[in-house]
């Protein structure tokens, strides 16, 4: 065992959390490109439940080997551990908090990444503001049109809402866009999502805000951008008169 | 005179009796009553997630039509069994009974304070059980979030007041607790020789001395700003929502450790007795994992606010110093299993609950993982998915913990032996309803169901997989049952139990059983070789 393999060892050792973040790096983007957050979400999450499987299942394993090999085998066996060396005892406690540590690093980079994406709202975003009370959505268009627990988007442009309450904390939770920010008074949050296509989406609450707190939904309606339009206007006129 | 404990044998009435619990300063029998409480609010807190988990049995009302008698159910499962189930079976039963018994001390160091910690705790679970009489219920939840529970027509007082008594019994209990570590250990014994229980009740300890006084600040201020028109919470009047949330997960997350921590220590003593083996790596465990756990504690709450608009700096930091608690957890969980190594394992009833806590809290502890990282945590936040993972890891696990140690104890506390068949069906039983309930929720949350809902037509093609855990729930109760059966067979019809079932090298064995006032005849005196793990033969 000589000094100059402890080094090498160490060094090495030291390298592996520095190195595991570098495999989350991924290609740029273009400025104008809308990233897909939900896609994200769903790679990300799986990448992960490979990664907890695989430890659990190891862990599992080797729990489900031992508790079999050394159970008792005649009345008043006692254990026979080996004797720990210092070096095996410093290794032990090292070696897998740089292993632990390396994955954890890996983890956090790629989450860091779909963080940026989930924060940093797209040029171009349709803005609404949307203010929660007890226990609907009201939402107001930047036309001036304002509609209650029920949100008309265009379809194909990311939309950002600016969120407040009227009363207590509510959460502004998009199952579909795998997304939630919560809402409160006396703070402005946002937080942005991209409905490529016409549909219907659910939004929820789920920040506990009392008798009514699982009837607080509302739905999300991606109409096509021609029938958006046309909406808004009339809309607009309906609002004048 | 050397004064031996049949020269002070009596046989007292039930009055004399009484009298004798109730004023006792024994830490034993302070010990013994905190488990009753404890017992009494988990029994009470288990029953509300039963009706609970029936409630959600199906989409609409169930067995209730008002949604605000489900959230007071709901309030009170959470507040009670954290409050008054959790901490004090750990912090209060355990180490009060363990420790001076494992450090071959006499008793505490301040046996009053003891006992006054004992009688705060009763009065902060009369207080907790008073919610259910009075006409405002609080629906606040545990977390007791302003502004909704400064406008709620609940009553916040109680649970602010539950919360004072209790922690100004674990303060208490605290300094009594940690003073005895320190100063009152038997001649011979000196750090590296304290079982993994002691070091990790310490650690516990030192925990809530930090951060009790920031959620007696964070609760009193919101009463404050309830009863006494303060404005801590009140943006309109320049204060802020979020410094609650700051404040109570300040504490809160910390007291999650509180329960962890003496739980993977009574877990390391079960194992090591259990396995005849020493605790593999036993300075990694102490400094690297209890002590990482209490270092890493204080600075990860900001995951509590992942979704609550906080800035995203410290989102990111956050997550990064929330992930890397797997380090200290995994050098435990190493420890663990490197102390069945080479062992002999013996399959008794709470080596069996020790070995569930050991699958429970690998399945908990790496779905904490998801939850960790903030950008899934977004999707996944105040879902159920949230509810199953703290279940597994904190709730369900240290459950474990706490009824493999009564059975471990329970020759030494009874004086009596149980049976270890009933014993091991109410485990098997437990088991089973634990997973079946709680993995069942890691696929609710993962559809997307946030908790706290009474009713989910949103979430109305989750109905059977909702149904399924509430089957589960209704196993958990009849295992729980029966636990209570076996405990109730052993005090009724157990046989005698010897000194030392289980063959024990630790200290809390080599007096009699049960032990008498005074816990030793003599002051153990420990030989150099001596080691509360020392079993095996050393290769």
């Amino acid at each position: 065992m000589s000094k100059r393999y402890l080094r090498v060892l160490s060094i090495s050792l030291l390298f592996f959390p520095i190195t595991t973040p570098l495999l989350a790096y991924e290609k740029r983007r273009g400025p104008e490109e809308v990233p897909d957050v939900p896609g994200g979400w769903d790679h990300l999450f799986n990448e992960m439940l490979i990664d907890i499987t695989i430890v659990g299942i190891i862990f599992a394993a080797i729990t489900i080997y031992l508790l079999i090999k050394y159970r008792q085998r005649y009345p008043g066996q006692e254990g026979s551990p080996l004797k720990l060396t210092t070096a095996a005892a410093i290794g032990w406690a090292l070696i897998p908090a740089f292993v632990f540590m390396a994955d954890d690093f890996y983890l956090a980079a790629e989450g860091w990444t779909l963080f940026n994406d989930y924060r940093r709202v797209p040029e171009n975003a349709y803005e609404v503001k949307v203010e929660g009370s007890m226990w609907s959505w009201h939402f107001i268009y930047p036309e001036g049109v304002e509609t209650f627990n029920e949100l008309r988007v265009p379809a194909g442009t990311p939309v950002v809402v600016r969120m407040t309450s009227k009363d207590v904390i509510h959460s502004f939770f998009l199952p579909d866009f795998r997304v939630k920010e919560d809402m409160m008074p006396g703070r402005v949050t946002y937080l942005w999502f991209y409905p490529k296509d016409p549909g219907e989406h659910l939004i929820t609450c789920a920040e506990y805000c009392g008798l009514m707190h699982s009837g607080m939904k509302g739905k999300i309606m991606a109409m096509p951008k021609d029938d958006f339009n046309n909406w808004i206007e009339t809309e607009k006129k309906n609002s004048h008169t | 005179m050397h004064i031996t404990y049949e020269a002070l044998e009596h046989k007292p009435g039930l009055g004399q009796t009484l009298k004798e619990w109730i004023f006792t300063i024994d830490h034993k029998r302070i010990g013994i009553l905190y488990l009753i409480g404890s017992m009494a609010a988990f029994a009470v807190a288990g029953l509300m997630a039963l009706l609970i988990r029936i409630e959600l049995s199906s989409v609409g009302p169930t067995i209730t039509s008002n949604p605000g008698t489900y959230n007071v159910w709901l309030y009170f499962h959470g507040a009670a069994m954290i409050l008054a189930f959790q901490i004090p079976a750990l912090t209060g039963f355990l180490a009060n009974y363990l420790v001076p018994l494992m450090i071959g001390a006499k008793d505490m160091a301040f046996p009053r304070l003891n006992a006054l910690s004992l009688w705060l705790y009763w009065m902060g679970i009369i207080v907790a059980l008073l919610t259910f009489v009075i006409p405002d219920s609080p629906d606040i939840m545990w977390t007791g979030y302003p502004p909704y529970s400064l406008k709620t027509g609940g009553n916040t007082a109680f649970y602010v007041f539950t919360v004072h008594l209790m922690g100004f019994s674990s303060i208490v209990g605290g300094i009594n607790l940690i003073t005895t570590i320190l100063y009152m250990r038997a001649p011979g014994l000196t750090w590296n020789k304290l079982n993994i229980f002691v070091w990790s009740t310490l650690g516990a300890f030192i925990l809530q001395m930090i951060f009790i006084p920031v959620l007696a600040a964070a609760v009193t201020t919101l009463l404050f700003d309830k009863y006494l028109g303060t404005h801590f919470y009140d943006p309109s009047a320049g204060g802020d929502v979020l410094l609650y949330q700051n404040l109570f997960w300040f504490y809160s997350h910390p007291a999650v450790y509180v329960i962890l921590l003496p739980t993977i220590g009574i877990i390391f003593d079960i194992v090591a007795t259990f396995a005849r083996n020493r605790v593999f790596n036993y300075k990694m465990v102490v400094y690297g994992g209890i002590g990482g756990v209490v270092l890493m504690s204080g600075e990860v709450w900001i995951h509590h606010l992942f979704t609550s608009g906080m800035p995203d700096w410290i989102r990111i930091g956050m997550m990064i110093s929330t992930l890397l608690i797997s380090i200290p957890v995994g050098l435990l969980m190493i420890g663990l299993l490197g102390t069945l190594y080479r062992g002999a394992i013996q399959y008794t009833t709470p080596m069996l609950y020790a070995v569930g806590f050991i699958f429970l809290f690998l399945i908990g502890g790496l779905t904490g993982i998801p939850n960790a990282m903030t950008a899934i945590d977004l999707y996944i936040h105040d879902t159920h998915f949230v509810v199953a993972h703290f279940h597994y890891v904190m709730a369900v696990a240290s459950t474990f913990a706490i009824f493999g140690s009564i059975y471990y104890l329970f020759p030494k506390m009874s004086g009596k032996m149980y049976s270890e068949t009933l014993g091991k069906i109410g485990f098997f039983i437990l088991f089973a309803g634990v997973n079946i309930t709680f993995f069942t929720m890691f696929i609710i949350g993962f559809k997307g169901m946030p908790r706290r809902y009474y009713d989910y037509q949103q979430f109305a093609h989750l109905e059977g997989l909702q149904r399924i855990a509430t089957i589960g729930a209704f196993i958990i109760g009849l295992g729980a049952l029966v636990v209570l059966i076996s405990w109730i067979h052993g005090l009724v019809a157990g046989k005698k139990a010897p000194d030392n079932p289980w063959g024990s090298k630790s200290i809390e064995w080599m007096t009699s059983t049960p032990p008498p006032p005074g816990n030793f005849s003599q002051i153990p005196v420990l030989s150099g070789e001596w080691h509360p793990y020392g079993y095996g033969r050393k290769e």
